[in-house]
């Protein structure tokens, strides 16, 4: 159970991290005219179709005494970021980014310029348009990037294997507990964990479909 | 401004597609090559323990000069291969980093019979980077209290054989209560050893074989006395289900010849249980 809540317990802060962090930069996305633009999108979806061990080795000598995050670290706290429950968090920020940064991007182009222009004439600034109109609007994509971060999140394997060290209640997830007892041979164990993590999983995605099919089904299907 | 990013856009295109058009030729290349060579020789597949890395690496390639059979290699936690043996996994061979899960293989009926081989006694060591504070080779397991030391990384107790020699030596050693807040564990000797090369450990417990490889680099070794750990007596079998078994007992008839015998000792590796003498050690 210490793991399941600790996988939990990464999975809110990566998500709350990445929804205050990825709206700006989804909306930024989404509206720029800047030709390079296609440069920092191709950054923002590499975690898709990078394997986790090529994210975790460069996080590993990243956060290592010699690594940038590492020095940054150990002379701000005394310390490096490997096989802390900070550096997970840092780690999956970047490694879900993309779950967050898409569907907010997705709905924010949907939105009709028109209603942009309109708030603008009538005086309403940037800011003031993101809150009133823009937000309101691509609510279910929020709703989609909070619950597709979270949930993959809570599922993440290769990288927090390659810098947590499997330390119980620190950076021993559910989904390490899970492949511990399977090589331990402990399949009744694995199972228990495993099932609980499917129907979490199994019902977080029907929770995202259901809410908001437009929004959620074209993203998860392109 | 908008004329000169299409234009941009076009030549990026057109660069891709010829890029890919490479790419493709490549893969279709590669893939159809090693059906086309490889199809007349024998081929084994092993599974080994990753303390096994260079000296099992270095004996294979001699093998197939010397016999033309292909040995392909895969390596991992022994008790991660231990799990997909028992689930139907396509190997002939599996060198363990123990006896325990051999002899269980051979309980349940998924070897050939007879065919267990102790092939080496492994041996652990503490080891920390060249340019490490904590220097074992000079003060022994008292290195593992240098102030410098944050994290020592062993191999996973619960299934690496390494890990639980590790622990084990560790206890006897009579730190285990003052440093067991600083152990961290990697899924087999290989990670373990790795968060020590890389920094992030600043001291391990690991397999003398790694660190006595050519690729490891330098660093301050200090052997664990060999009597506060029960002997790392490592077994190979040849796997029941084997679609190769002549080549596969062949190949393991090999590893009990002198010249596969040298390259073991080579990697800190000794003969078998019985030269390993309890009241000398």
């Amino acid at each position: 159970m210490t793991e399941l809540l600790l996988s939990f317990r990464l999975a809110f802060f990566v998500t709350a991290i990445l929804i205050v962090v990825g709206a700006p930069l989804a909306y930024w996305l989404a509206y720029s005219r800047w030709p390079g633009k296609f440069l920092l999108e191709a950054v923002v979806a590499l975690p898709l179709v990078l394997p986790p061990t090529v994210l975790g080795f460069y996080f590993l000598i990243a956060m290592g005494p010699r690594g940038p995050l590492g020095k940054l670290w150990l002379a701000l706290f005394g310390h490096t970021l490997a096989f802390t429950f900070t550096g997970l968090v840092i780690a999956s920020v970047f490694y879900s980014l993309p779950f967050c940064v898409q569907p907010l991007i997705t709905s924010f182009e949907k939105i009709d310029p028109k209603l942009l222009d309109a708030s603008r004439v009538l005086g309403a600034g940037k800011g003031r348009t993101f809150r009133k109109i823009i937000l309101p609007l691509s609510l279910p994509g929020v709703i989609t990037a909070v619950v597709l971060t979270f949930a993959h999140t809570l599922g993440e394997f290769g990288v927090v294997l390659m810098v947590g060290g499997n330390l119980l209640g620190v950076t021993r997830t559910v989904s390490i507990a899970i492949y511990d007892h399977v090589q331990s041979i402990e399949y009744a164990a694995a199972n228990q964990l495993a099932v609980i993590l499917l129907a979490i999983s199994f019902v977080l995605l029907a929770l995202v479909y259901g809410l908001n099919r437009r929004v959620g089904v074209r993203w998860l299907s392109n | 401004m908008h004329n000169r990013s299409k234009k941009f856009e076009r030549i990026l295109l057109l660069r891709l597609a010829s890029s890919l058009r490479i790419l493709c030729a490549l893969c279709v290349s590669a893939l159809s090559f090693p059906l086309l060579s490889f199809s007349q020789q024998p081929e084994i597949k092993i599974a080994a323990a990753a303390d096994l890395k260079f000296a099992l690496t270095e004996i294979a390639a001699a093998y197939e000069k010397q016999s033309g059979t292909k040995v392909s290699l895969t390596f991992g936690s022994s008790g991660n291969f231990f799990a997909q043996i028992q689930n139907g996994a396509p190997f002939d061979l599996f060198f363990s980093a123990d006896s325990d899960y051999p002899r269980t293989l051979e309980e349940t009926g998924l070897i050939v019979p007879g065919s267990t081989y102790p092939y080496a006694v492994g041996r652990i060591v503490l080891w920390s980077r060249e340019d490490a504070k904590a220097d074992p080779s000079k003060s022994g397991w008292k290195s593992l209290l240098d102030p410098s030391v944050q994290k020592i990384a062993v191999a996973n107790p619960s299934h690496a054989p390494y890990g639980r020699a590790a622990l084990e030596a560790l206890k006897k050693s009579g730190y285990y209560d003052q440093v067991k807040d600083k152990l961290v564990f990697g899924e087999n000797i290989s990670q373990a050893a790795q968060f020590v090369q890389s920094g992030n450990a600043q001291i391990g417990i690991i397999a003398y074989s790694w660190v006595l490889a050519p690729t490891f680099g330098a660093g301050h070794v200090w052997q664990v006395p060999q009597q506060q750990y029960s002997p790392l007596v490592q077994s190979a079998v040849v796997l029941k289900n084997s679609s190769n078994r002549d080549a596969s007992l062949a190949f393991l008839a090999y590893i009990k010849t002198a010249p596969a015998q040298s390259v073991l000792e080579k990697f800190g590796f000794t003969h078998s249980a019985a030269k390993l003498d309890p009241v000398s050690q």
